[in-house]
């Protein structure tokens, strides 16, 4: 009995160290040598453990055994306890020291901006796509018969002299002069769309346009004009005023209603300019547009007997100085960074 | 156009509701630009006589002014005017009076000399258009009175009319009128005249040599005339439409043009009674136009002239000095014709000289409204010459060229329906078209009717013509609103897409897009080190530093540079999607869209790495030619990308030289694509490949490498000596410098090998190792230690 009863206070005893050891650890690596320890050959419990054998009694030994293990149990739960708590003030701790300025980063790199052109450009033919158009484009620098004859301005049409043209110079002795132009209106390309698509056509064109005028705060000789036609059977002048009107509310806003109203263009007949306003608003003129002029038509190889087509076009520059309230249209062309960079 | 609400109304009965009437004239395509009250009393102005007039020595400018405004006490007023004089009655604005521009008139003088009021010119208080001096009024005008009720001034309305070029009539008084009076279904009056002649038989001869040009020539003559000063609503009514009162005669003649859009000519008769002769001016020929200003005339000019060849007017456009109205003329030969537009549009053009006469001939008058026009004239005239005697004989010369008084053009119904998508019977489509002057007749054919067009719309002629005038009376609001549902799908093309991606990409990238002008200076491309033998030149530039067409978008990329270096701008990134224009072959240039980004402030790997993140992103390739340097770039740090012979851009640092030129400082890093070429070739998608389950094994390998042997292709060597095994392997570091010889750098690789199937043994990795150095060995690198 004695020595069994002298085991169990080893045991104890064993536990009371282990545990005092546990808790005197102040941090988690020491804990981890505590535990280490306690784990190894020379541990007070592994000596008890190793002496088991030695205790002939079988019942004895077995209840020896079982307090040996419960002390070891309850050791690891202590490391356990004492681990978490450990590693929890650690966090806290780590937390509590590591604050950071989050206004202090240095940025790597700059994200650049499209051109508020460009951006204006993409706008138009999104609220396009959904209406059911493909996007068209077309060369900048045209013939004559694209950008006049075909659109029903034959050669001494009194119209032509007010698109303040701007011809190439002739690269060799037999090109006819002014036979070669940079485009004044996106215009050619409904010719070209026309030759190379077959109706039903739905499309606009955007682009790059010139004229002769000399920069001021609302004029460029260089740009933008974004063009429409659809041309299909039994396409009539109400459709034409539908999708001006579902253009308007779905470009500048539900609020706002367009109208048509008698205008004059070679290529088309009947013409329209249209306007949009605001509820109660002022009128505002926004493009020209029209039924396609059986001329026209047939210079895109189309029989105006069978089909016909509307088109419509204005101006993308001014659509982008007004949604950014640009003073002076030329500001966007200085390519000056410190206005660009305002719209990325 | 300016139209008079009061001059409009004697043509029908259109209403005082002016708001209503300039609604109504809009949407019948005669777009009101704007509606301006005029003749509205200011109040506070009254009538003052000039009872003396002082200069200051301290004030050259101005006159201090006594006035006397009938209360017989002397008020007086600093005046900036000079055209008055002691004795003249003037419109005085009173202390406190508001005036028509915003200001109020107040006691505050010059040289702490009080002004008691302001005197006023014409223009300051809405009753002339003359602002050149104060506005006299008649002698014996009572004093103290409203200006305007001294005046017996009415107010009026102003419309101010954007007449398209299809509406040749509507840049007269009539011509509105008409298309009004249709549109609010009002009865159109014509002014009542008296169109017999009176006097015994007086012809002046006409001989046309150019028929084609002049058509129509009539000439009537008058006599008895008295030439005077015109009425005051005469004089009113011009001045409102923007004209000067001249005298009675030269009045009534601007007064039919604008009323009945009939340009017209008096003549002083002595000068022209012998006879016109109308014909084509002779090359270099010299004439002097009533404006004193001596033209050259070229061949195809066309000239009226009288008996003795001496030029007269040229025709349509501008009349002649010597044959002109004086006080002294007595009888008057007047001339209405009819002229060929386009030719008098071409010469009105050359001689950069626009009247009020080459405006309507340019359209096109009414070739058949002459009688009228000149029984007009004889009746406004009468007004002032009550003696006036219209002689009988009148010339009324006519050619073949003349057109038709009434053409006819067939117009199917179903045309106006597939059109405007309404049902117009041929009674409905009268009904629409009558009150505008057309005809309409039944034709043999079902469903198509005969329209008889009027002689004063030259702009109609065929069936879609019809279809239009349709559409105006019968109203655009009317014809609905229909959204068509469209059978295409609405979507971008592949190329358009994939643009949006690389502007995504190029801007995440860090530059911002700019739009430099593609017209270059000459030499501008010669700066940059290209050739300007391909470039194409405007014709008719602006200015002449605008006169040349680019060929690539280096230049106006350097501007840019340079503009926003000049302006203290850091980190400069910019980038450009557009056209360039090269000569080709064909009649168009080989026109292509081209990508051009540069950084300043960096050198060519950052051009290499744009590169390489483009060419992923857009999913091509390129070999990158640096034994071929383009043109205008570092010679040693910079590449063609080429595809076989096919060059599809340019990659590196722009040349030092260039960048001097271009005024820019440090380097310049470029990258220019080909996109026409680039943004077609749309890759397949890629094929999923499967992601390896096992473990993968990295070392990293750093060897001292000759500058002589491009980085490129120790990457390459790695790569085949890797195999299959070899799934990544990266340049992470490149050193120059202590350690290493100078001809070479060392360059740092990692390297990641993977199975598919199996985790890699240590002997299978040492062994792709041993192989990766040997390759790198034979193209003459070392390994570190």
């Amino acid at each position: 009995m004695s020595s069994s009863s002298s085991l169990a206070s080893e045991i104890s005893q064993a536990q009371t160290e282990a545990l005092s050891a546990i808790a005197g650890a102040t941090d988690a690596a020491a804990l981890r040598g505590v535990q280490a320890e306690l784990a190894g050959k020379k541990s007070a419990l592994t000596v008890l453990r190793s002496q088991l054998g030695k205790i002939q009694d079988a019942d004895e030994r077995k209840s020896a055994g079982q307090a040996i293990n419960a002390c070891a149990h309850s050791i690891e739960i202590a490391i356990a306890e004492r681990m978490s708590s450990l590693l929890e003030a650690e966090r806290a701790q780590q937390v509590a020291t590591e604050a950071m300025d989050l206004s202090e980063f240095v940025s790597a790199k700059r994200r650049g901006s499209t051109h508020i052109v460009t951006q204006a450009t993409q706008r138009l033919e999104d609220v396009f796509i959904g209406l059911g158009f493909q996007v068209a484009e077309g060369p900048e620098v045209e013939t004559d018969f694209y950008n006049f004859e075909a659109l029903n301005m034959p050669k001494t049409h009194p119209a032509r002299s007010e698109f303040d043209t701007m011809f190439i110079e002739p690269t060799s002795a037999d090109q006819e002069p002014n036979s070669v132009l940079l485009r004044t209106h996106t215009s050619p390309v409904q010719i070209r769309v026309m030759q190379t698509w077959k109706p039903p056509i739905y499309a606009v064109m955007p682009g790059r346009v010139f004229r002769r005028d000399t920069p001021d705060a609302t004029h460029m000789p260089v740009f933008h004009q974004i063009e429409g036609i659809v041309v299909d059977k039994g396409i009539t002048f109400a459709h034409l005023a539908g999708i001006i009107e579902a253009f308007t509310k779905a470009f500048f806003g539900n609020e706002f209603t367009s109208r048509l109203r008698p205008s004059f263009f070679p290529f088309t007949e009947p013409s329209a300019e249209f306007d949009i306003r605001r509820a109660n608003g002022a009128w505002i003129e926004l493009g020209g547009c029209g039924m396609m002029h059986p001329n026209v038509l047939r210079a895109g190889g189309i029989d105006p007997d069978e089909y016909t087509g509307f088109a419509f076009g204005f101006g993308i520059d001014r659509m982008a100085k007004e949604r950014h309230n640009v003073e002076d249209i030329r500001e966007m062309y200085t390519n000056d960074l410190r206005f660009l960079r305002q719209f990325s | 156009m300016k139209i008079l609400h009061s001059w409009l109304n004697e043509f029908a009965d259109f209403g005082s509701d002016v708001d209503a009437i300039a609604e109504r004239i809009t949407q019948l395509g005669l777009a009101v630009e704007s509606v301006d009250r005029v003749g509205t009393p200011v109040k506070g102005v009254i009538t003052a006589k000039v009872l003396r007039l002082e200069k200051h020595p301290d004030a050259a400018k101005v006159t201090r002014v006594y006035v006397d405004a009938g209360d017989g006490v002397e008020r007086h007023v600093w005046c900036g005017a000079t055209n008055m004089q002691a004795g003249d009655i003037v419109p005085l604005a009173t202390l406190g009076t508001n005036m028509p521009d915003g200001r109020v008139i107040t006691q505050r003088g010059i040289l702490g000399i009080d002004s008691e009021g302001m005197l006023c010119s014409g223009t300051e208080i809405g009753l002339s258009s003359d602002g050149s001096g104060l506005l006299i009024l008649p002698q014996g005008t009572a004093l103290g009175l409203d200006v305007y009720e001294a005046l017996g001034v009415d107010s009026d309305v102003v419309f101010d009319l954007d007449v398209t070029r299809n509406r040749p009539d509507c840049t007269g008084y009539l011509g509105v009128a008409r298309d009004l009076a249709a549109g609010m279904g009002k009865q159109l009056t014509l002014p009542k005249i008296d169109q017999s002649s009176t006097g015994k038989s007086l012809t002046v001869p006409v001989t046309i040599s150019a028929p084609e040009r002049c058509s129509r020539f009539t000439v009537l003559v008058m006599t008895g005339i008295v030439v005077t000063q015109s009425p005051d609503w005469i004089a009113r009514r011009l001045a409102r439409a923007g004209m000067r009162s001249i005298n009675n005669v030269v009045d009534v003649s601007n007064l039919v043009n604008l009323e009945l859009n009939q340009p017209n000519h008096a003549y002083d008769f002595d000068a022209v009674k012998d006879g016109f002769i109308v014909r084509l001016a002779r090359d270099g020929e010299q004439f002097t136009t009533l404006d004193s200003v001596e033209r050259t005339l070229s061949a195809s000019d066309l000239l009226i002239c009288n008996a003795q060849d001496q030029p007269v007017g040229i025709a349509g456009i501008m009349g002649g000095l010597q044959s002109e109205v004086t006080d002294a003329t007595t009888s008057i030969a007047v001339e209405i014709a009819y002229f060929e537009p386009d030719a008098v549009r071409a010469t009105s053009t050359r001689l950069a000289l626009r009247t009020e006469a080459s405006l309507r001939f340019e359209r096109g008058v009414d070739p058949y409204g002459l009688d009228f026009a000149v029984a007009r004239f004889a009746e406004l005239l009468r007004i002032t010459c009550p003696d006036l005697v219209v002689h009988s004989g009148g010339t009324d010369v006519r050619t073949d060229a003349l057109p038709a008084q009434v053409r006819t053009t067939l117009v199917r119904l179903n045309t106006i329906k597939r059109v405007l998508g309404i049902d117009v019977s041929a009674k409905a489509l009268e009904d629409l078209l009558a009150p505008i002057g057309f005809t309409v007749t039944k034709s043999s054919n079902d469903g198509v009717v005969d329209v008889g067009i009027p002689s004063w719309r030259n702009d109609c002629n065929i069936e879609i013509d019809i279809v239009e005038e349709v559409a105006r009376h019968y109203g655009y609001d009317n014809l609905g609103k229909i959204v068509p549902t469209s059978p295409v799908h609405g979507r971008l093309s592949d190329v358009q897409r994939r643009r949006r991606i690389l502007r995504e990409i190029v801007v995440s990238l860090g530059a911002s897009e700019a739009m430099p002008n593609p017209f270059l200076a000459p030499g501008d491309l010669a700066k940059v080190g290209l050739s300007e033998d391909n470039a194409l030149k405007l014709a008719n530039p602006l200015v002449t530093e605008e006169s040349v067409l680019r060929t690539s978008l280096v230049p106006g990329m350097l501007k840019s540079i340079a503009y926003n270096q000049s302006h203290r701008i850091r980190d400069i990134s910019l980038f450009e999607i557009g056209h360039v224009y090269p000569q080709g072959t064909d009649v168009l240039p080989d026109e292509f869209e081209s990508l051009c980004i540069m950084v300043a402030g960096a050198d060519a790997s950052v051009a290499m790495d744009l590169w390489s993140q483009v060419s992923s992103a857009l999913g091509v390739g390129a070999q990158l030619a640096q034994d071929q340097p383009p043109a205008g770039y570092h010679a040693t740090r910079s590449a063609q990308l080429k595809r076989g012979k096919m060059v599809l851009g340019s990659v590196g640092e722009i040349d030092p030289t260039v960048l001097a030129n271009a005024g820019i400082v440090g380097r310049v890093a470029s990258l220019e694509v080909n996109l026409s070429v680039v943004l077609n070739e749309v890759p397949k998608p890629q094929s999923a490949q499967v992601v390896s389950k096992y473990p993968s094994s990295d070392f990293d390998l750093a060897f001292v490498v000759a500058n002589s042997v491009p980085a490129a292709n120790m990457v390459k060597a790695l790569r085949q000596a890797g195999g299959n095994l070899l799934i990544d392997v990266s340049l992470f570091d490149i050193y120059r410098g202590k350690g290493v010889s100078e001809d070479a750098r060392s360059l740092a690789y990692r390297l990641r090998l993977q199975a598919p199937d199996r985790t890699l043994t240590d002997v299978e990795v040492s062994q792709v190792r041993a192989k990766c150095i040997a390759a790198a060995e034979k193209l003459g690198a070392t390994l570190r230690g």
